[in-house]
């Protein structure tokens, strides 16, 4: 420690370019945190995903809905522990731009299903239960539009039309949050029973749901409860696609595809650029100071010690701009969330990225030190101090 | 002065390459961050380049009112019936109106790539489709024969998409179909599209008579405003009428906020990163330099064109790294042909990087800038120094 004044008056020597280095590492590991966040954003919440939890699809298109009387078939698939659906609303609020997730669903089975992604106070959760056009919406949503418990919102529907042509009326019973880091707070939810009034009969569209979930008591027997529900409704008029959710996610963010793969390539290419022109710099400031380093041996330091001193001047450098910029990129990301507004739900920083960007802060501030510092110790000192 | 000015500049210039160490990690820095801008905004490019090249100003696209795609329209084979009757449309040299009422759905089917399935669209058509979609011919194979389970797919479908080859047969569900041949549409976002009859379409998936969007031939270039209001002023339809161009700029509004969202913040951040990356690049070029340019103000050489030429010389490795940059970015990515979700009409579309002269000219000016701040303030230090103390420096 008592070595400490010595290293400090070292990157005090050039401020000027002390402060540029660390700015170089603080913007790239700022860049890093925006990685971190477009990789997850792109692989859409595929690790929020539940374990447990399975879908059913139609085999030729999520877009062609499910008879409702599957529900009761699956239901007596062996290891089924619950079930519920969903029908895609397509709603938005005023203008067609205003969209959000809408789903009409069948509320208390949802709820138990996904409680964890819709957290809310048990009151609001009975108000709904018992409201026929009572609403749940995400706390994004809520405050993106200012909508309180309470209020009666007008939402359009761009696939579903009432009778008369105009919006469906539902009352706020609920707001939900989710403690789920990057969950998806911005859909609607309401009861199935609503839009299934205002579906003709004669539109054959009635009764039939776009997808159900359920979730299976053994998560290792989902392949063998999958195929067994598409080998009950094989060679039916809606033959159905059984997977997991995750399964099903991962295939969503496939289908957005090399988009988000390029963007998170280039962006570590450009984080890599810089770290090698501050790297670059840092080991520069220690190759002019090679004959100072000899002066040092001829006064009795170690090789060690010397290697130690040196390697903790860029050690510093790079924690101080890579520590400030993860520091500042995950507060940032944390607190001001998805950039898009409501577009990519699941932008957010990992936790366990922080970990990697601390441990490559020190690999930079090692490895940047580490090459000069023994090519000095390992110079003879008459040569190293002949050196200019 | 201007001779101080280029004879200072001459010796920077020329003494570059006694550093090349200091010199190419400029040029490095400078050209990556570039690669990287170019490359982000050409995904916005060529998107925006399929999407122009969709809307034809002669066309006009009906869908049911409140709808914003094709996917969540719909009406009946009755108001279709209406449609053609209105005016403002062209008609053929029989007298018949080019209207083309079309059903757009989206199969499952696994994509090259991935392997995985994704979303195919599948559109029905009905002959009168391709007076409408006029600029579209068959490259390979033969049109689809109405009335049979034939399909035809787009260039850039039979690319993504594995077995889309002429002579395959496909199962979706019950119904299997044969695909006759492979299109193309001069870029537009149909080539990411199967096409097929429309009357065998609408029993495959239940739709009776139905309907999700019309493609109408306008009769003349300021018929527009008159076949909307016949539309919308028609108490028997529930339609809005809009032109090609204007939906299918629509029609990728989310796909591009997110690529110019996130490119913009990349773009940023990169872009101060280089800065400082480029700063301490010059810093360290002119630090190794400083008892050699306080020999030259020594000899007399002002401060001014010490300055200029310094900034020169930032300038000029800028611009060599900006070349460097968006050349490699211009290989490797121009017309490169990839697949995305387009989440408003829930399905594939794929599109090629689009590296334009005006992005690469946009990228030089960027690299121009990072090169003239990271020249700026090493270069007023370097002038600033007492000579005698930089005479000293190491």
């Amino acid at each position: 420690m008592k070595y400490l004044p010595i290293v400090w008056r070292n990157l005090l020597r050039r401020k000027f370019r002390t402060a540029f280095t660390m700015g170089a590492i603080f913007f790239a590991f700022l860049l890093f945190g925006v990685l971190m966040a477009i990789r997850s954003a792109f692989a859409m919440g595929v690790d929020m995903a539940g374990q447990g939890r399975l879908m059913v699809i139609d085999k030729v298109s999520i877009i062609n809905p499910l008879p409702a009387s599957y529900e009761n078939q699956i239901k007596t698939i062996e290891g089924v522990t619950d079930t519920t659906h969903a029908n895609w609303f397509g709603g938005y609020y005023q203008d067609v731009k205003n969209q959000f997730p809408t789903f009409a669903v069948d509320a208390e089975s949802w709820l138990r299903i996904y409680s964890k992604e819709f957290e809310l106070p048990e009151d609001q959760k009975k108000a709904f239960f018992a409201d026929r056009t009572g609403a749940i919406v995400g706390s994004g949503t809520a405050k993106k539009f200012g909508w309180k418990v309470g209020d009666r919102v007008p939402v359009q529907g761009t696939i579903y039309r009432r009778p008369d042509g105009g919006p469906w009326e539902f009352t706020i019973d609920g707001i939900y949050d989710s403690k789920i880091k990057g969950a998806d707070k911005t859909n609607l939810i309401f009861h199935y029973a609503f839009l299934r009034e205002t579906i003709p009969e004669r539109s054959g569209m009635r009764d039939r749901y776009n997808w159900y979930v359920f979730t299976v008591a053994d998560p290792d027997k989902a392949p063998e409860v999958a195929a067994k529900i598409d080998g009950l409704f094989a060679n039916s008029p809606s033959e159905t696609k059984t997977n997991t959710e995750k399964a099903f996610v991962a295939d969503w963010a496939k289908q957005v595809g090399d988009i988000g793969k390029i963007m998170v390539g280039i962006v570590a290419m450009a984080m890599f650029t810089i770290l090698l022109v501050a790297g670059n710099t840092m080991a520069q400031a220690i190759r002019e100071r090679t004959n100072e380093l000899a002066v040092l041996k001829t006064l009795g330091f170690s090789d060690g010690l010397i290697l130690g001193m040196v390697l903790l001047e860029s050690a510093l450098i790079a924690i101080v701009g890579g520590g400030l910029g993860l520091a500042l990129s995950y507060t940032f990301i944390t607190f001001s969330g998805d950039p898009t507004g409501g577009l990519l739900p699941a932008f957010y920083f990992p936790t366990p990225a922080v970990v990697t960007g601390m441990a490559l802060v020190l690999v930079l501030g090692l490895a940047a030190g580490f090459l000069p510092a023994w090519q000095a110790s390992r110079l003879r000192i008459v040569d190293a101090l002949r050196r200019n | 002065m201007l001779s101080q000015i280029f004879a200072v500049t001459a010796v920077n210039i020329r003494s570059i390459r006694a550093r090349p160490g200091s010199s190419s990690v400029a040029v490095v820095g400078i050209a990556g961050v570039v690669l990287v801008f170019v490359a982000v905004l050409s995904i916005a490019e060529g998107v925006a380049a399929t999407m122009k090249a969709s809307g034809d100003p002669m066309t006009v696209m009906i869908l049911r009112a409140g709808s914003d795609t094709e996917m969540t329209s719909g009406f009946g084979g009755d108001s279709v019936r209406i449609i053609q009757d209105a005016p403002g449309i062209a008609r053929d040299g029989s007298g018949a109106p080019l209207v083309s009422p079309e059903l757009f759905v989206v199969v499952d089917h696994p994509l090259k790539r991935s392997g995985s399935p994704a979303n195919v669209p599948l559109r029905g058509v009905s002959p009168e489709a391709f007076k409408v979609h006029d600029k579209l011919k068959i490259v390979e194979g033969r049109n689809l024969e109405f009335g049979r389970n034939e399909i035809i797919a787009g260039r850039a479908a039979a690319r993504q998409f594995v077995d889309l080859t002429v002579g395959r047969t496909l199962q979706w569900g019950q119904s299997t179909w044969t695909l006759v041949g492979i299109f193309d549409d001069g870029g537009a976002v149909s080539e990411s599209e199967l096409w097929c009859d429309v009357k065998v379409l609408q029993p495959a998936y239940r739709r009776g008579n139905s309907y999700q969007s019309v493609y109408a031939k306008l009769g003349a270039p300021d018929s527009f405003q008159q076949l909307k209001d016949a539309l919308t002023a028609n108490p028997q339809l529930t339609v809005t009428a809009m032109r090609a161009e204007e939906y299918y700029g629509s029609q990728t509004q989310t796909l591009q906020m997110i690529v110019r969202t996130i490119g913009g913040i990349i773009a940023v951040l990169m872009g101060v990163g280089a800065i400082f990356g480029a700063v301490i690049t010059m810093y360290t070029a002119v630090a190794s330099r400083t008892r050699e340019i306080a020999t030259l103000r020594a000899l007399g050489f002002g401060n001014f064109p010490v300055v200029v030429s310094v900034l020169v010389e930032a300038c000029l490795l800028a611009l060599v790294g900006g070349l460097v940059g968006s050349l490699i970015a211009w290989l490797a990515f121009d017309g490169f042909e990839t697949a995305t979700m387009n989440f408003q009409s829930f399905s594939q579309i794929a599109f090629k990087f689009a590296v334009t002269p005006a992005l690469m000219g946009q990228a030089l000016f960027y690299a121009l800038v990072m090169g003239l701040i990271g020249g700026a303030l090493p270069a007023i230090r370097a002038a600033r120094l007492p000579v005698v103390t930089a005479l000293r420096e190491l």
